[in-house]
């Protein structure tokens, strides 16, 4: 078996590079992208838990992860196109409507 | 070291690398293409974590759907080209917060978890074992997943519509 600090540290690396997307970022589907690292780095969490406890529940919850990722994405992306349709941009620190 | 963990670490550098390359790709197109080799060696750590189910599914929503509605979304949106265009001024900012994390997260990680080897029988995720428990054990959750999903699917039909559409 992978023992379990290695996968744990490979999911810390992803979820740090995914928070560093986050905040580098300025175009909206890249900040989105790294939105997906991290939520990639938790999955793999999740499972490596399920191993390290013998239980099939954190894959399940992996399972529930990815299936509300993929609605994030839809429902992410259609807000950005609609930004793109109205602003001509979607970079994140060019929409300032709510900003006051 | 086994040979799984030889494997793990191989895959984990590339992931590694194409999450690196995703964060850092002048060119939007590439950074998608990048986040398909860190989604598929994530389905890779699946499989050598014996969750055969898990890692299709990956695949399947992930590489197959996720990354696709992205293309479809920097095609839409008519991205630029070049690190100026695509990062803000606060670069090393955001580089010094994510390397906190990452060193606040494997601090508390090497002090909670032993090193130590642990020969345990690995649980069998496959789709037998993930659907029992599921229709066993989670069904509520199960059910508010679907409605989550109706109403994603909804509210992007709604928000992506045209508003002087018939």
């Amino acid at each position: 078996m992978i023992r379990l600090p290695l996968v744990l540290t490979f999911a810390a690396v992803l979820f740090s590079t995914g928070v560093y997307g986050v905040l580098a970022r300025r175009n909206a589907v890249l900040v989105l992208m790294s939105i997906e690292l991290m939520l990639n780095a938790v999955n793999i969490n999740l499972v490596a838990f399920s191993q390290h406890l013998q239980q099939v529940t954190g894959q399940v919850f992996a399972l529930f992860v990815i299936a509300v990722a993929a609605a994030e994405v839809g429902i992410g992306l259609a807000i950005v196109i609609l930004i793109y349709r109205n602003r001509e941009t979607i970079n994140v620190d060019e929409v300032n409507l709510l900003k006051w | 070291m086994s040979s799984q963990e030889i494997a793990f670490v191989i895959v984990a550098v590339a992931g590694t690398i194409g999450a690196f390359r995703v964060v850092t790709a002048r060119n939007v197109v590439h950074a998608a293409l990048y986040l398909v080799v860190t989604l598929s060696t994530a389905a890779i750590v699946y499989l050598l974590l014996a969750a055969e189910f898990v890692a299709w599914v990956q695949i399947l929503i992930y590489v197959g759907a996720i990354v696709i509605l992205f293309l479809f979304g920097l095609m839409l949106t008519k991205a630029p080209i070049g690190r100026e265009a695509l990062d803000n001024q606060r670069r090393g900012v955001a580089f010094v917060v994510g390397l906190g994390v990452f060193g606040g997260l494997f601090y508390l990680l090497q002090d909670a978890f032993p090193w130590e080897a642990s020969d345990v029988e690995p649980v069998q995720g496959t789709a037998s074992s993930v659907g029992t428990s599921i229709f066993q054990d989670f069904v509520l959750p199960f059910e508010a997943i679907s409605f989550l999903l109706l109403a994603a699917l909804i509210g992007a039909i709604v928000l992506s519509r045209k508003d002087d559409a018939p």
